[in-house]
This record gives C-alpha cells, structure tokens and sequence, in this order.
C-alpha cells in the first residue's frame, strides 16, 4: 500500500516534468532530453543535470521546472542540480529522438557520446533521409548543436551534437 | 565528503581561484571576438567556447566562495576583486591580437586544459573531479576545433601560415607558466587535491608535434618566459580587461535580471 502511494507521488511528478518544453528546442521535454535524473520522495526533490555548463537555458529550465511544480501544488519539491554523472547525450530518450528528428534536427548518434565528433559518421539528413551529409560549422544555433548541410537536397539542417 | 586534511584551506582556495580565472578570462577575451570574427562559423565557435568557459568559471568560482567561507558567490568573486587578486595565467588576458594569434592562444589553452582536466578528474577532492568530469567534454571540442585551425591556417596560404607562426611566437613565452607553478602548498598535491602540472608537460609537447608537423610549421624559438599571473602579478592588459567586464555591476550593483 505504501509502496504504490510512493510510485503513484513519483509518477505524478514526473507527469508534470514530461510537460516542461526545453525553452530552445519546445518539441521536447526536460524529461526526454535527460535533464530530469531522478525524482525522490523523501525529502522530496527533482534532481536535474545541466546540458553544457554555460548553456543559457538551464536558468530559464530550472525557473520552469519550478513553476510547473508549483502549479501542480507540489511547492514542496526542491530542485537539485548534479553535475555528476556529467549529462551525455546517450540520455536522450527514443520517444525524444523521434521529435528532434520530426522537427528538423538530426539527433545524435547513440552509444558515441564520449570524447570526439571527429570521426563521427554522416548525418541523416532530417528532410530527405540522405546520408551524403557535410558538416558546416562545428558549432551552431545553441551550445548543443552543430551545423550540417545534405548534398542530396541541399538543405542546411541542425544536428544535435553527440556529447 | 571530506576534503583531506593535509591541505591548506589558503591553498585549496587559492587553486580553485587559478581554475576559475583561467575560464573566466579567457571567456571574456573570447566574447570581444563576437560580431567581430573572420567568417560566421569561427565568430560562432569563438563565442560558444566563451559560453563553455563562462559555465566553467561559475562552477569553479561558486566552490572557490565555499572554500574561502566569506559569503562569495562566483558573481561576487569574478566582479568585485581588483586585479592583483585575479590568479589566472598571462596567456589568457593577453590581447586577441589577430585571427591567427587567437587561434595560436586557443591551441595553447585547450590541449593543456584538456589534460589538465583529465587528471583533474580524478581528484580526491569530489567537487573539483566532477566539475572537471563535465567540463573535460566541453574542452575536448576546443582542443581538436584549435587543433584544426591550426592545421588549417599553417597549411595555408602563406599570409596565414605567417600569422599563425607568429601567434605562436608571441603566446609562447606564456606557455612554461602553465606547466611550471606549482599550488601554494604543496600538500595539496601531494594528498591529490590539485594536478601537478609539470606531469603534464611531455604530453602537451608531443601534442604540439604532432599537430605542427601536419600544419607545416616550425617549432616556436624559446623566448625567455614570463611568470606571474598565478601570484596576483599581471600585465597591463588585465586592468582593462576588468575594468570593461566589471563595469556593470560596479555602477548598479542592484541591477537584476
Ligand atoms: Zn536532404
């Protein structure tokens, strides 16, 4: 009995975090791009992992998370924020990377998300599926995208970048 | 949790200060290429290692006020020291000069900071490792975009193999600093707080080789190093850089977001 009220307060709050957007790329959730760690009822508290350390969106997530806790009346649930295990793109969930991709950016390649872009295979292009994919600039729109270009039908796209 | 006890809290403070100002300033120095840069993929890329370094600084600086035990938060130590109180290294608040010395300042910075970081990793102290755990990532894409300018601009035209060669001239009396100062008590090295840098000097120099020999350029000569910045004692070009960084928040110290 307690046990199920414990999973029921823990599933409702993740509930209400798998409606937070992130503020840069709204078609996913903080839950979906792995910034929500862990969920704990005593005490109670969110605990979050930032993207890139100086990304600007984590104070505008953090006041977000805040917020919809609030509106959900759960004011008692702090927010913690761990930088260890370090957030690696491999967090990203399926469901996640099906959106990104929907929405025009190809989502990182799994399994690779350690050290180097370098040797990294071609991006599918999110527009026509090609694989005959250049890299533009390394560095893109936000700290968590580089840009690519299809040679196929030309069109510039943003690939999350492998972390 | 427990920090060891051989070390000096002055010690440890003043460690994490040398982190945290290194980002910090090179952060700073970075943004003064933004709008600014040759093409829009390098003003792109310059800005956005600023950004990681700024998140880097914050991490680092908010430790430093815990250690220091004054009320300090990273906002508060990075805007109100003076300047003899700033312990990064002179590379970083050298001036941007050209593209081609900015490149050669990022090469030098990024691959020692990448293996710094590596073995900064696994500090016995937990926040310093976990903090250099998540920024290792980050830097690792500093070094290699670097490493690839470098290449790129060596083995180009010969006006930017020019330029590049001469960034290096200029940044590498900086370059022993980096490896040669050792953390005010050296217990805080010894219990495996803080990285003895001088480990790190063999590999950054076969790291140099390496992307040199590709990039057709020669090894710098040896000017006579410049040592300081890690004891409050910096060039002329810090106090400016300060006084434009910390305008703001000098003028309105109530100013909100
Ligand atoms: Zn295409």
């Amino acid at each position: 009995m307690m046990r199920q009220a414990a999973l029921n307060w823990r599933d409702r709050v993740l509930d209400v975090l798998s409606h937070v957007p992130d503020p840069e790329i709204p078609v996913v959730s903080v839950v979906e791009l792995g910034i929500v760690r862990d969920v704990q009822e005593n005490p109670p508290r969110v605990v979050i992992t930032t993207t890139y350390s100086g990304c600007p969106a984590t104070q505008v997530i953090q006041a977000d998370i805040r917020k919809a806790l609030d509106d959900a009346a759960l004011s008692e649930v702090k927010i913690e924020v761990a930088l260890s295990p370090p957030w690696t793109s491999d967090w990203i969930t399926e469901d996640g990377r099906k959106k990104l991709l929907a929405y025009g950016i190809a989502p990182p390649p799994k399994g690779t998300g350690a050290a180097s872009l370098k040797n990294a295979q071609a991006a599918t292009c999110p527009r026509c599926g090609s694989i005959k994919t250049r890299e533009i600039s390394r560095f893109g729109s936000t700290p968590c995208k580089a840009l690519w270009q299809c040679e196929t039908c030309r069109e510039p796209f943003d690939r999350f970048k492998c972390h | 949790m427990t920090i060891p006890t051989l070390t000096s809290k002055d010690a440890h403070f003043d460690y994490v200060l040398r982190l945290g100002d290194d980002a910090l300033i090179l952060a700073q120095r970075l943004g003064e290429w933004c709008g600014h840069a040759p093409a829009l993929e390098t003003d792109l890329s310059l800005a956005n290692i600023a950004l990681d370094l700024i998140g880097q600084a914050t991490m680092f600086l908010g430790y430093a006020g815990e250690l220091e035990g004054k009320g300090n938060d990273a906002d508060k130590l990075a805007f109100h020291r003076d300047v003899n109180q700033f312990r990064n290294c002179l590379l970083v608040e050298q001036p941007n000069g050209d593209f081609g010395r900015t490149i050669a300042r990022q090469y030098i910075f990024s691959t020692w900071q990448y293996l710094l970081y590596q073995q900064l990793a696994r500090s016995t102290d937990p926040r310093l490792a976990e903090i250099a755990a998540k920024a290792l990532k980050e830097t690792t894409y500093h070094a290699e975009l670097a490493a690839e300018w470098v290449v790129r601009l060596g083995d180009g035209t010969a006006e930017s193999h020019e330029r590049v060669k001469d960034g290096f001239e200029w940044c590498w009396r900086f370059v022993d600093e980096l490896f040669s100062v050792q953390p005010l008590d050296p217990s805080i090295v010894t219990s495996g707080v803080a990285v003895d840098t001088a480990t790190l000097r063999a590999a950054f120099d076969s790291a140099l080789a390496t992307t040199f020999a590709e990039a057709t350029l020669p090894l710098p000569k040896f000017p006579r190093p410049v040592l300081g910045g890690r004891k409050g004692h910096h060039s002329e070009h810090l106090g400016h850089l300060l006084s434009d960084m910390q305008f703001l928040p000098r003028a309105y110290p109530d100013a909100v977001w």
